[in-house]
């Protein structure tokens, strides 16, 4: 019990004070560099074209989906999974209701049980992918490996924890939400930071060849 | 270019990057898709071409100097420092394996612009003395005689006279105040001097005045290509101050889509203001898609490396079907001698084909009237072909086009 409010106390303070304290000083990191002046005669705009391309970017082009199938599916099936296990479960919205005190209807408990499950099948199938696949293992190092395990773990123990296959049930909760300030303690610092990055590159992508008036 | 170092480069990777690039490298998940989108992957379907790696040295100043962490690591030591022997390595990877046709920028599912990077990543190659020397050689040219090719003033004229004799139309040299002021790439000027006579009609039918700059003829930027804003910038001027001393209203851009970004889209941002006239692209108000259709060279010397290999069948073209309009129009790839390739002949479908000295079908595609468009010529004379103004152009023409080709193939 001494674990679970610990986990659930001081260690969440902390988890999530080096999150968002990470977030900050990283996008700051990033912005500071600024952009030099544009000077050339603008074909298109830039802001709007920018804004287009974040949600236009979500489409993968019609030739890249043959080629890059595996990455494109799974990466589909487990980015929409994480957000249903982590904003559509029941006890989460409840969890963000007492901090925040906004809450929105959940999905049924079967319903999220089963999308954990396809979500974890996803991630696994991505990861021997990543192992396989030429150029993925050629990318990938250390902190491919380790970003794949931060984001699992939470998955893999919240599912375990959901189940209740380990006793007691108090430590499999509190091993759970240590496994998520993990993940929130890392993420800053790896490319797990592209939760937020992608929306500046997807900006700065749309804007520069929007201003020139062609396609991004 | 006097000292190149390797700490030069490297100070040079330290000022390219700026918050795109930093977001850019924040994001990237290591998905591998941009590799799925590179012509030079999916030709050789060998990992070392996959976009995002050949900026490896880039990624790694950008870590080692702008993050918390690749500080930290720094100072306990555990960053790997950039060297000049890995430089050399990405040679081949920053030049001769990307045409920065932008097709992984386009893919990219978190919207990195990867052929940018590469643009800015070529910055520190050349001041570390990494760049290839026939690119060099080009650039030196470009910066001493005026053109990558060496191209001079005097063969310019020579053509001109050979199109007035052909049109019967006189083609204004340095006229001040006049609206148009075209720019030449050394192509044009050697192989499709039929463009000159085009110009030279439209713009009488028209009625405009117009103008060929004796000191600014020359579109090619080899600045552009090399990587060298120092030289982009350089050649930029050139055009610049005779526009502005001729106080044209517009300037032509070439059909050469490196030569049209150097001058609409980057000229400005090189100088620091805006110009005191407009850029417009050669195929202005018609088919401006197919303008942006990209260089199609690459394709061409993997496919011919191929084809001897292996003697057999050609795989169809990689992402063909992609957008092709916003491929930034290459501006990476200079012709390198020992690749033997000397012109770029398309086939009917739009895709490229290889052919050798001595093919058949070299000789059918030169006289083939149906042959694609090129420029504004098609406006005009729908039959009139390169090989038939050259044939009534007599020796001279000859003479340059032979010259050229020594030139590529030297």
């Amino acid at each position: 019990m001494d674990f679970l409010l610990w986990v659930r106390g001081p260690a969440f303070d902390v988890a999530v004070a080096i999150f968002l304290i990470g977030v900050v000083a990283r996008l700051f990191e990033i912005l500071l560099l600024g952009r030099k002046p544009l000077h050339s005669e603008p074909k298109g705009g830039e802001f709007g074209n920018g804004m287009a391309e974040i949600f236009k970017r979500s489409v993968p082009l019609p030739d890249i989906v043959k080629r890059g199938a595996v990455t494109l599916v799974g990466g589909y099936v487990f980015h929409i999974g994480l957000f249903i296990t982590i904003f559509l479960f029941v006890p989460h919205i409840e969890l963000i209701n007492s901090i925040f005190g906004v809450r929105w209807p959940g999905l049924p408990n079967p319903v999220v049980d089963g999308v954990t499950v396809v979500t974890m099948v996803a991630m696994v199938v991505l990861l021997v992918h990543r192992l396989l696949q030429p150029v993925k293992r050629m990318l990938s190092g250390f902190e491919d490996y380790l970003t794949w395990v931060v984001t699992f773990l939470p998955i893999l123990t919240g599912w375990i924890a959901y189940h209740r296959l380990v006793n007691p049930y108090p430590l499999i909760l509190g091993i759970h939400i240590l496994t998520v300030e993990l993940l929130l303690i890392v993420l800053p610092f790896t490319k797990l930071m592209h939760a937020f990055t992608l929306f500046l590159s997807r900006w700065y992508n749309g804007a520069v060849y929007g201003r020139r008036g062609v396609q991004s | 270019m006097s000292s190149l170092s390797i700490e030069r480069g490297l100070y040079d990777f330290k000022a390219v990057i700026d918050a795109p690039i930093a977001s850019y490298f924040s994001s990237c998940v290591h998905c591998g898709l941009c590799a799925e989108a590179c012509l030079f992957y999916v030709e050789t379907g060998d990992p070392k071409y996959t976009p995002i790696r050949k900026l490896e040295p880039l990624r790694r100043v950008w870590e080692q100097e702008y993050t918390i962490v690749g500080k930290l690591k720094k100072l306990v030591g555990l960053s790997k420092p950039v060297t000049d022997d890995e430089l050399e390595e990405w040679k081949e990877l920053l030049y001769a394996s990307c045409t920065m046709c932008g097709r992984c920028s386009q893919v990219c599912p978190v919207g990195n612009d990867i052929a940018y990077m590469v643009r800015k990543a070529r910055e520190g190659m050349v001041s570390s003395g990494h760049a290839p020397e026939p690119l060099v050689g080009a650039a030196t040219r470009a910066v001493k005689i005026g053109s990558p090719m060496g191209v001079k003033w005097p063969a310019v004229q020579n053509q001109i006279k050979h199109v007035e004799a052909d049109t019967g139309l006189k083609i204004p040299i340095d006229v001040q105040g006049a609206e148009y002021m075209p720019l030449l790439s050394s192509m044009e000027i050697i192989n499709f001097p039929e463009y000159l006579g085009a110009l030279a009609k439209i713009f009488k039918q028209a009625g405009i005045t117009w103008t060929i700059a004796s000191k600014a003829f020359e579109a090619t930027n080899a600045g552009l290509q090399i990587g060298s804003s120092d030289i982009e910038r350089e050649l930029v001027v050139r055009v610049v101050d005779e526009a502005e001393r001729l106080g044209v209203k517009f300037v032509i851009g070439p059909e050469c889509g490196h030569a049209f970004n150097a001058i609409r889209w980057d000229g400005p941002e090189l100088i620091g203001r805006p110009y005191k006239f407009r850029v417009l692209p050669a195929r202005h108000g018609r088919d401006q898609l197919r303008r942006h259709a990209g260089c199609r060279y690459p394709q061409l010397v993997l496919r011919r490396r191929r084809r001897r290999e292996q003697h057999g069948g050609v795989r169809a073209p990689p992402a063909q079907g992609l957008r092709r309009q916003a491929q930034a129009a290459g501006g990476g790839r200079a012709r390198a001698p020992g690749d033997g390739v000397r012109q770029l002949p398309a086939d009917d479908r739009g895709g490229p084909r290889a052919l050798q000295d001595g093919d058949p079908d070299r000789r059918s595609h030169r006289d083939d009237r149906r042959a694609p468009e090129r420029g504004l010529r098609r406006l005009l004379e729908p039959r009139q072909n390169a090989n038939d103004l050259r044939r009534q152009g007599g020796a001279g023409g000859q003479r340059e086009m032979n010259s050229y080709d020594r030139t590529l193939s030297r």
